[in-house]
This record gives C-alpha cells, structure tokens and sequence, in this order.
C-alpha cells in the first residue's frame, strides 16, 4: 500500500466513522427536545422517560463524535498538511465558526444532561434547543469547507499559490447550498428512520407499547419529511455537480462519451480499461433529463479528460447506485407512512408497515457513507478541485499504513462498545411503562 | 519591553488569543486529565468517594472544556497555516498517540459511566481511562517541550519542499520523525505538564469535595503534586542547561524571564500555604495562576517565533483579511461562548453539589 491510499483509507475511515455520529448529534437532540415538550404539555411520564432514554444514548453517541471529531481536525495536519498549508487561510473561518458551535453544543448538551434537577423546566428545555440548533450549525460549517473543495471560489491563483482571498465568497461556493441542505436532510432522515425502525421492531415484538408508540411517532415526525424530500434535494445535487463537476458526474453515471441525449443507467458495471459501462439497464435520454431538464443535452464524457484526471469511476458508480437504491426505498416507506396518518389510521398498529419500516432503518446511514463515498472518490485524483492534487498534498512521512492500521483498529473496537451499550439502553425498554 | 509593546499587531493579537485558548485548556481541560490521574492513584479507605468525587466533577464540564483544544488547533491552521503544516509533519507520531489518548479518556469515560452498573467492564474502562488521562498530558507536555526547542524547525528544514526531489532527497527517519521530541527536554516538560495538571485537579477537587475527610485526601494529593511540581520543573531546568542551552540562554537572559519567573514563584508559594493554612479559594486561584505564568513565561521568552529556530508569527501569519475576518468570529463567538461557560460553571459549582440529588 503507498503512502498516498494509506493517507487517504486513513480519512475515509475517520470520517466515515465520525459521520454516524455528527448525523446523530444533529437529529437525537431534536427528537429529545420534541419528547421533553410533549411530557411538559401534556404530563405523560412516559414521554419523560423517552427523553430520559434518548438523552442517554445520546450522551454516548456524542462523546465519541466529539472524540472522532477531534481526531479528524488533527489528521488535516497529519494527512494533509501541504492541503492546509495552501488552503488554512481560506477555509479556517468556518471551521472557527464551526468551533464556537461545538462550545454551545457541548455545554448546553452538559446542562441538558446533568441539568434535571439543577436548572428551571423552562431553562431546561432552552439548553435542548441550543444543543439541536447549534448541531444542525455545525454540520453546516463543515459541509461548506467540502463544498468548496468541490467547487473553489473567491482565491486568484499566484505561482502555484492561492493570492487575494476572500473567506467570505468561498463560503457561498457553488455546491455550498445544495450541499448543506443534501447533508441537513440526510442527517434527520438517517437517524429519523433508524429510531423509527427500532421503535417499531420492539412494537413489533409486542414490547411496551406505550411507551414505543410515542418514540415511534417523534422519530417519524423527524424522519418521514426529511426522506420525502431526500430525493428532490438529491436532484438539485446531480445538477449542480453536472454544471460545476461534470467529470464527478459522468462517473456517477459511468458515462464515457461525451454525449446528446445520453441515457441514464441503473446498475451495470463500468469497465475502466474498455472505457463501457456493462450489464446496465439503460432509460434513453434519462441523463440528459435529471442532469439539465432536456431532452437532448450534451453530456461530458469521461473520455474527455485525461486517465489520470479520472477518478476510480466503479467505486463511485456503485456508490451513487447504492445511495439512490436506499434514498428511494425510504422515500417510498416514507411516503407510505405519510398517506397512513393522512388516512386517519394508527401507524403503529399496522404491522405490514412496521416492518418495512424496521427493514429501511439502517438504509440512512449506509446511503450516507455511499454519498461521502460519490463526493470524495468522486472529485479524485484531486484534493482541491482543479487546483490541488491529493498527491501534493499529502505528508512526507513515510510508512503511513501504520497509524492506517492503528486507528482502523481503535474504530473498531469503540463502534462494536457502541453497538453493544446501544443495544443494551434498547433492551432496557422492554419494561418501561 | 516597550518595543515589544510598539510591534503588536493584528498577528501578534491573534498569537495571544490562541495563547489565551491554551490556557483556558490547560486549566480546565487539563485538570479534567488530572482528576483522571487521581482515579489512577485513588488509595485507602475512601478509594470509592475519591472516585465518584472525580467523575461527578468531570461529568457535565469535561466535553465543553475539551473544545478548548479544538480551537486552538482552528486557530492555528486558519491564522498561521504554514505552523499547522509543520507541526503535522514532523509530530506526526507524538500528535498521533496523543489522539489516541484523547479518544481511548473520553469514550472510556462514558462507557463507564453509562455502561451496566458495579460490572467487571466498568472497572476495565475506569482503567482505560485512567491510564489514558495520564499518557496524553505526557504527551502533550512532550510537543510543547519539543517545539521549544527549536528542533521541530529544524527538522522541518530538513525536508525537501518540492515533491520531486522527496523520495530522491527524503532525510533520515528517526531524524526528522522521532528524535525531535524523543529528547531529554521534551520529555522533562512532558512529565512536568503531568504533575501540573495533577496538581491542578487535587487543589479543585480539595475545593469542591464536601466530606471533611474526603477534602483531607486531596489536600494531601496537592501537597504530593506540588512536589512533584517542583522536582519536574528543576528537572527541566538542569537538561536544558545541559542538552539544549539556547533555552536556558534566553530563560537567563530576556527581559520577560525575571518578571515572570518571580511572579511564578510567588504563585506556587501562595498555593502550598493556602494549602497547608487551608484556604480552599485562595490556593484554587494561586495554583491556576501558577499555571497560567508558566504558560505565557513560555511565550513571552519565545517571542516573536511561533515555532523555533526561525519561524515567527508574522512570518508563518495568514494574509490579513483571513485574520480579521478570524477577530471578528472570535469577537461573535466570544460573546455567545462567555455568558454560556458561566452559566455551565454556576449551574455545576461546588457551592451546589452539597443538595446535589443525582438524576
Ligand atoms: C440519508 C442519506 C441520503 C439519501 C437518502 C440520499 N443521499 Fe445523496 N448524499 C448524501 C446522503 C443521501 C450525503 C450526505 O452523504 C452526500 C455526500 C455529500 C453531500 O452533500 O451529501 C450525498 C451526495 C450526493 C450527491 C453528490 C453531491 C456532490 O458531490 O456535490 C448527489 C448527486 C446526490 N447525493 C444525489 C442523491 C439522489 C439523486 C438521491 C435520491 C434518492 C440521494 N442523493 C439520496
Ligand atoms: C459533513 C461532515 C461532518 C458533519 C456533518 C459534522 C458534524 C458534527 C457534529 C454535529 C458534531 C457534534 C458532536 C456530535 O454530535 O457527536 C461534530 C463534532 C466534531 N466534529 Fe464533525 N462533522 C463533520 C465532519 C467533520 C470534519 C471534516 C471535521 C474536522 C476537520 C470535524 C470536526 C469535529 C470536531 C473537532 C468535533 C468535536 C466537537 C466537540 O468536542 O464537541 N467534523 N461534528
Ligand atoms: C463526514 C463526512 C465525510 C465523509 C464520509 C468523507 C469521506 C471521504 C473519503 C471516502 C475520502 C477518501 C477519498 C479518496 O481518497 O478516494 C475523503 C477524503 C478527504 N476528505 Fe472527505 N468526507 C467527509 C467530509 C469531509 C469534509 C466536510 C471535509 C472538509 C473539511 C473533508 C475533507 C477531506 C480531505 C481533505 C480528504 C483527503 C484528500 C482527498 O482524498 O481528496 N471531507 N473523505
């Protein structure tokens, strides 16, 4: 292994793994809040103790994203330091910005959890909002750094090095938008979802219904809207990547001629070295269609840039092919749930669609990692798009498989700790009131 | 010193809040590692209050306080990227297991404190993290004694910074990558950032503990600590003298290191006698002051440079916009962060946890 995949296996574990988490700490603390509001409207114990349970997984699950997060701002400079070298001065401030969220969320997170007795019930509620807006807050912060990794703007470029920046404009880069508001919904859809999907296997299994009832219906409340609209989001991304990205796109789509009228291909296997793509089912002018609303529109082709301009074109169509085969399947559960109550009836006693919706549950999450997958791999071989290869900017320290290893095995060991404590805080709940 | 006070400017300003961020670490974040410590080393008849005094007290502050680190760290790539960049490849090892330790302290202190009651894996984690809250401030000391002496610039000099000649012209290993901080100084202030933050948490914790007895134990711990304090810092002082004299050359010789060096002493001495006199208050402010002065000592006697022999805080500085627009997010930040750590603190004083019922 070279030092260079090492590097980039490093990242993509680290962030992979911290990206579970940082979802979760931006959903969990709006589903506790919900929770904690409906006990104080309404004097239901059983609504307290859902906010009381929440809150303890919750307390989990954000220590390791906090730990996580901070081995990732690290690895910038362990990894990547040539990237930070030419790029720290131009994405530092939202991530300064992202920092004095982590302090609102971290200390407001300790009066929510700590805080029962000590703090006013009003009081009490607040610290929960704070904690939910300044999570949402700092995915968004983070998520533009990425955006403008994908598509720089506000820099000129003076011998090599980036001259008269303007931090502001490169906030507001192109895949800024579409990039926040794709990773805001998948964020409440991914952790909606798979609460939900908990929540209904216990009612399945005939466990508390009282209390998973009520669990059922907040992480619905969370999850449905966001993965309805999971879809259209995800179109709005395809043409911004289409216009701003087009070698990233037709490598989504494993397209290699430049093309009018190009098909879209579900499934199928691009062949690097023959340049096809094989055994897809293809929809005439489907491509040109989602990617410019037109019927015939040219499509760049990845033979239109040099092989080593390319990225690894399989991994990221297999990639986007999962993301949009899961984003699809809860979009369609979650419109069933959505017609259910619109009808009047009881979700939770319908058990066809408990257990479709206990089969989406982890689909949030894998479509998350298959996305980060599309936009990472995706802008390959560059770090910064255009302007910085991933090859320039990793670090000169050798044998980086090593430390690879070291924190592939620390990842792990904590998400099987993880998956272990959260199945015994569910377990737990067969007995509630 | 008054032309030093003539050259400040927008670099030397955001130096020092981030000097400022690392000292808010050091006395929060780090005195949480320290009352990791004293889980290690909890002894004797009331081993268990001891215990349950540490994690009590860590519980609600420690993530709020470890941020501390984190902004630090944005600090440095936004404001002085070419630092971060140097910094990340030549303490890739130490930086490295540090994060391990960072990682292995926060996860095992929630798995213990969440996870199934009075079981042998409890006591496992209790462990974990102990051991890890005394390996990461080693660590810690151990970057910052490095940086100080000038061989992290140096390595860094050594490497090509033209990728083509890398694999051609790529220096030895253990030159650029180890002996660095794998040095007499480094690892001198590595063990004395450990007695420090020890100290630091038996003198709150003196503070903070309501049981006579129990305040007794940690009385007694700071007494150690201070000791031990003492003995690490002298230490310190003999292997600079002997292995890096350009430390102990500019200790002896700038116009900041008499100043700062009395006002130190002067702080440790006020701590030990409201220690041993008793006065839980007064020994909490004087041993935080005793921390605080070493920490800017280091600074005043290492300016201007950032990272030594040669790089300098104007020198490794971003273009100005990025620092102003950096000021004005700390000013933003600083005033939503403020009020908010107050109101953490008060909610969790001390002055409550006597008619503190755990939820
Ligand atoms: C719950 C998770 C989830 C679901 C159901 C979907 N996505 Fe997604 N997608 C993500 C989670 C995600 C993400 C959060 O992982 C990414 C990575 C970067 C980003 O902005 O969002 C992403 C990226 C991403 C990109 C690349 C953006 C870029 O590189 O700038 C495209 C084109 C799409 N998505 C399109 C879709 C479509 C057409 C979907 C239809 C169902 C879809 N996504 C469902
Ligand atoms: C799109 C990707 C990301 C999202 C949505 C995200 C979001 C979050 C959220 C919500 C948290 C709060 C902790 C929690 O809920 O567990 C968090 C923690 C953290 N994240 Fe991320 N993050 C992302 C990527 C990154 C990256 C790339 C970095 C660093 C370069 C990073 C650095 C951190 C740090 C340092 C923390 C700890 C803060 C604390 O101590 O409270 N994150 N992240
Ligand atoms: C948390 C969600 C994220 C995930 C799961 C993710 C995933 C990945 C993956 C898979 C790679 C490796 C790509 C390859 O080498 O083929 C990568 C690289 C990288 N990512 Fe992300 N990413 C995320 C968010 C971010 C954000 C928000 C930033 C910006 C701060 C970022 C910065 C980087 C950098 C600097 C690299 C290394 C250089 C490169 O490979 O281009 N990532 N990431």
């Amino acid at each position: 292994m070279t030092d260079l995949l090492a590097a980039r296996t490093q990242m993509a574990i680290s962030l992979g793994f911290h990206i579970v988490f940082a979802e979760i700490g931006v959903a969990m603390p709006l589903m506790m809040v919900l929770a904690e509001w409906r006990w104080r409207r309404t004097g239901d114990a059983a609504y307290l103790a859902l906010a009381k349970r929440w809150a303890k997984g919750t307390a989990i699950l954000f220590a390791v994203g906090a730990v996580s997060g901070t081995v990732l701002s690290f690895e910038l400079g362990l990894l990547w330091p040539e990237f930070m070298r030419f790029a720290g001065a131009i994405i530092g401030l939202p991530f300064s910005l992202e920092g004095f969220a982590f302090f609102m969320e971290a200390i407001f997170l300790g009066v929510y959890l700590y805080g029962w007795n000590r703090v006013s019930a009003r009081a009490h509620l607040l610290a929960g909002v704070a904690v939910a807006v300044s999570g949402a807050a700092s995915a968004m912060f983070v998520v533009t750094v990425n955006a403008w990794m994908n598509t720089p703007v506000g820099y000129q470029l003076a011998a090599g090095r980036l001259a008269a920046i303007d931090p502001i404009a490169a906030m507001q880069s192109p895949a800024a938008f579409q990039q926040v508001l794709h990773m805001m919904l998948a964020a409440y859809a991914a952790t909606g979802i798979a609460v939900a999907g908990v929540h209904a296997w216990m009612l399945l299994r005939g466990a508390a219904p009282d209390f998973h009832r009520r669990a059922l219906a907040i992480a619905l409340l969370v999850g449905v809207p966001a993965a309805i609209l999971q879809p259209l989001s995800g179109d709005i991304s395809a043409r911004v990547v289409a216009q701003t990205q087009p070698v990233k796109l037709a490598s989504l789509e494993g397209q290699w001629e430049t093309e009018r009228g190009a098909p879209l291909r579900i499934g199928g296997w691009p062949d690097a070295s023959r340049e096809v793509t094989r055994f897809a089912v293809e929809i005439p002018h489907g491509l040109s269609i989602l990617a410019y609303h037109e019927l015939n529109a040219e499509v760049k082709g990845l033979k239109s840039v040099p092989k080593g301009d390319r990225p690894p074109v399989p991994v990221v169509h297999v990639a986007f092919q999962t993301m949009v085969g899961l984003g699809s399947a809860m979009a369609l559960v979650a419109l069933w749930v959505a017609i259910t109550v619109f009808r009047r009836k009881d979700v939770a006693t319908q058990r066809p669609l408990l257990i479709a919706i206990a089969i989406v549950a982890p689909f949030g999450f894998v479509a998350t990692e298959a996305g980060w997958i599309v936009t990472e791999v995706g802008r390959q071989p560059w770090v910064v798009q255009g302007i910085m290869r991933t090859a320039d900017a990793v670090t000169p320290m050798p044998v980086l498989v090593v430390p690879m290893l070291f924190f592939t095995l620390l990842y792990v060991v904590l998400g099987a700790i993880v998956v272990a404590l959260m199945t015994s805080i569910v377990r737990e709940t067969e007995h509630v009131a | 010193m008054m032309s030093v006070i003539a050259s400040l400017g927008l670099p030397e300003l955001i130096a020092g809040i981030m000097m400022l961020s690392l000292n808010a670490y050091a006395l929060m974040g780090g005195a949480d590692f320290g009352g990791g410590v004293w889980d290690l080393l909890a002894r004797g008849p009331r081993r268990d209050a001891q215990r349950a005094l540490v994690s009590a007290s860590i519980a609600p502050i420690w993530e709020a306080n470890h941020v501390w680190l984190i902004i630090v760290v944005v600090m440095l790539f936004t404001a002085f990227p070419d630092a971060f960049a140097t910094l990340g490849i030549v303490l890739h090892i130490p930086l490295s297991l540090m994060l391990i330790g960072i990682v292995l302290r926060g996860a095992a202190f929630v798995f213990r404190s969440y996870g199934s009651r009075g079981s042998a894996a409890q006591s496992r984690w209790g462990l974990v993290f102990a051991t890890a809250s005394v390996v990461t401030p080693l660590l810690l000391g151990i970057i910052v004694g490095a940086i100080a002496t000038g061989s992290v610039g140096d390595a860094a000099a050594q490497i090509p910074r033209h990728r083509g000649a890398l694999d051609a012209a790529m220096p030895n290993f253990a030159d650029v990558f180890i002996t660095p901080w794998l040095e007499p100084f480094p690892l001198a202030i590595g063990a004395m950032a450990l007695a420090l933050f020890a100290y630091l948490a038996a003198v709150y914790l003196a503070y903070a503990a309501r049981d006579a007895e129990l305040r007794e134990d940690f009385r007694r711990n700071a007494l150690i600590a201070a000791g031990a304090v003492f003995v690490t810092a002298l230490t310190g002082l003999v292997v600079a003298e002997t292995t890096v004299p350009q430390i102990s050359h500019r200790l002896m010789t700038s116009a900041w290191a008499l100043p700062f060096q009395s006002a130190t002493a002067i702080a440790a001495i006020a701590a030990i006698w409201a220690l041993v006199t008793r006065r839980w208050s007064i020994a909490r402010v004087a041993a935080a002051a005793q921390v605080t002065l070493i920490l800017w000592g280091w600074a005043f006697v290492q300016y201007p440079l950032l990272i030594p022999p040669s790089l300098t805080i104007r020198g490794a500085a971003a273009p100005r916009l990025t620092l102003e627009l950096l000021l004005w997010a700390l000013a933003i930040g600083g005033v939503l962060l403020l009020p908010s750590l107050v109101y953490l603190f008060r909610t969790f004083s001390a002055e409550r946890h006597a008619s503190d019922t755990r939820s």
